[in-house]
């Protein structure tokens, strides 16, 4: 039995092979989360469209994406779908995999958000002549943002870790550098806490990145900012009656 | 009258809520210039016929023209055809809107309402902007609470700020939906007071409200709406006094005593 290995540990905590598979996981966390919200927005405004058939597109993506674990949809886009003729690079297939799944989620988060703003807040943004786009970048997703930050934050955490996932189809992030130093240097325990440590210090940034984004879409709200918008105050206190 | 002396003319609007029959024909007729002071039970249909003038809800039959121009509607030879989305948004700056609810946006500063508009709709440059809401913010007697958040303006202030915000967008008509029902008491003369200065500049307005002294004092014509029809139609001194019907003077009996 070889033990802990306390100087390993310490030479690993800054191999430079490591901290580029952690900004892999950084940068891959990020372009998924952009290409998440736009897809996220994009179905979440089709669920509450008028017309039926956006409608449905939205509801049977969610539906799907959220219906198959993630894992089953990386192989099937990175080795499955060549016997098609659709060949994608890794991280094309990664990007491609995490985004739609990723879309799938927030759309649900991002619909529950745009729901809460009050009616009386689109009635007054079309009031002073505002089209439909300019109402929701303007007036709507602005105020949805205070509400849809707390669950998407906690999405991008989960994602910081998700990514690992992505190893199985060879991206080299964070999993995948240390699986293949640990076959070079056999320190198994060692090299995977250091990982650990990184995945941590990742998701320990964004807490404070995040709690920085809320206190921003709160202040306007006054000194009650961080609580709940009254929106939701008014439904629990109506429940409360009951 | 010709139609090009109207600012708002509508013609038999109708209006359903699925089976509900809201408006049955209503026709109003507003100069400019004029201020017409909208009064009726609740669920009569003056709301609802308000929202319909600015198009925040369609209409079933008939037709709203403002300054001339169809409302949410083009004129085809089968008839009435919605407009798309960008040319409603058009129509509706020319008609400025004030709500009961207020409904500024919690998330601007006074000043940021107000320029909303001007900014994102008008292309203005923020500079112009800010300098008209200025000037807004004064006339409306708030020139200090540019910087304030709806969250800290009483209701009477939030309302004033958004008869500036409406006012902003440089609108022919302006339309008020009772403006003054959620406020305090000892608020209500503050916004009243703005209304009875815009309509002495002479602004053409379209009022529903309650406040039976704003329409003896302001209006030159009450339109007494019940069941979704326009019941009478007087100068406020002869409807208040010497009602025509029936259901008119039944309705005096119930708010003056």
């Amino acid at each position: 039995m070889a033990g802990w290995d306390w100087a390993a540990f310490q030479k690993y905590l800054l191999n430079p092979y490591l901290l580029e598979g952690a900004w892999t996981t950084v940068w891959l966390s990020v372009a998924v989360m952009a290409i998440g919200l736009l897809l996220g927005l994009a179905a979440a405004l089709m669920r509450m469209s008028q017309h039926r058939v956006p409608r449905d597109i939205a509801r049977f993506y969610i539906w799907l994406m959220r219906g198959t674990p993630l894992l089953v949809q990386l192989i099937i886009i990175y080795t499955g779908l060549p016997q098609l003729g659709i060949r994608l690079t890794v991280i094309q297939s990664a990007l491609l995999g995490l985004g739609l799944n990723e879309g799938a989620y927030l759309a649900e988060i991002i619909r529950a958000g745009i729901l809460s703003v009050p009616r009386g807040q689109f009635d007054a943004a079309r009031g002073v002549g505002m089209p439909y786009w300019t109402m929701l970048r303007v007036v709507i997703l602005p105020q949805a943002a205070r509400v849809i930050i707390p669950p998407l934050g906690n999405n991008f955490n989960g994602l910081l870790k998700t990514t690992s996932l992505a190893s199985v189809i060879s991206l080299e992030e964070l999993l995948r550098r240390s699986q293949m130093l640990i076959q070079l240097e056999f320190k198994v325990l060692e090299i995977f806490i250091v990982a650990a440590c990184y995945y941590l210090a990742m998701t320990s940034l964004w807490g404070m990145v995040q709690r920085r984004l809320e206190a921003h879409f709160g202040r306007p709200y006054g000194p009650s900012a961080g609580g709940p918008p009254r929106a939701i105050e008014g439904t629990l206190l109506e429940q409360d009656a009951r | 009258m010709p139609t090009a002396d109207l600012a708002v003319q509508a013609l038999g609007v109708h209006k359903f809520y699925g089976s509900q029959h809201v408006l049955r024909g209503i026709d109003l007729e507003v100069p400019r210039g004029q201020v017409v002071v909208v009064v009726g039970p609740s669920g009569s249909g003056k709301s609802t016929l308000l929202r319909c003038l600015n198009h925040l809800e369609t209409i079933h039959r008939g037709s709203i023209r403002v300054c001339g121009d169809l409302i949410g509607y083009r004129e085809t030879p089968r008839g009435l055809i919605e407009l798309r989305d960008a040319e409603v948004a058009r129509h509706r700056r020319r008609i400025g809107m004030v709500f009961q609810q207020f409904n500024l946006f919690p998330h601007l500063t006074a000043q940021g309402n107000i320029t909303a508009g001007p900014v994102h709709v008008l292309r203005e440059s923020r500079g112009t902007a800010v300098a008209e809401a200025r000037r807004l913010l004064a006339l409306v007697g708030l020139p200090e609470k540019a910087d304030a958040y709806p969250a800290q303006l009483s209701g009477g202030q939030q309302q004033r700020v958004a008869i500036a915000r409406a006012l902003a967008m440089q609108p022919e008509v302006m339309l008020f939906d009772e403006p003054t029902s959620a406020l305090d008491p000892e608020m209500i003369s503050e916004v009243l007071d703005v209304m009875v200065a815009l309509s002495k500049q002479g602004m053409t307005m379209i009022v529903v409200t309650h406040e039976m002294g704003f329409a003896r004092a302001v209006a030159d014509r009450v339109v007494f709406v019940d069941e979704g029809r326009v019941v009478e139609e007087a100068a406020p001194a002869e409807f208040f006094s010497r009602p025509r019907t029936e259901r008119g003077r039944a309705f005096l009996d119930k708010i003056l005593h």
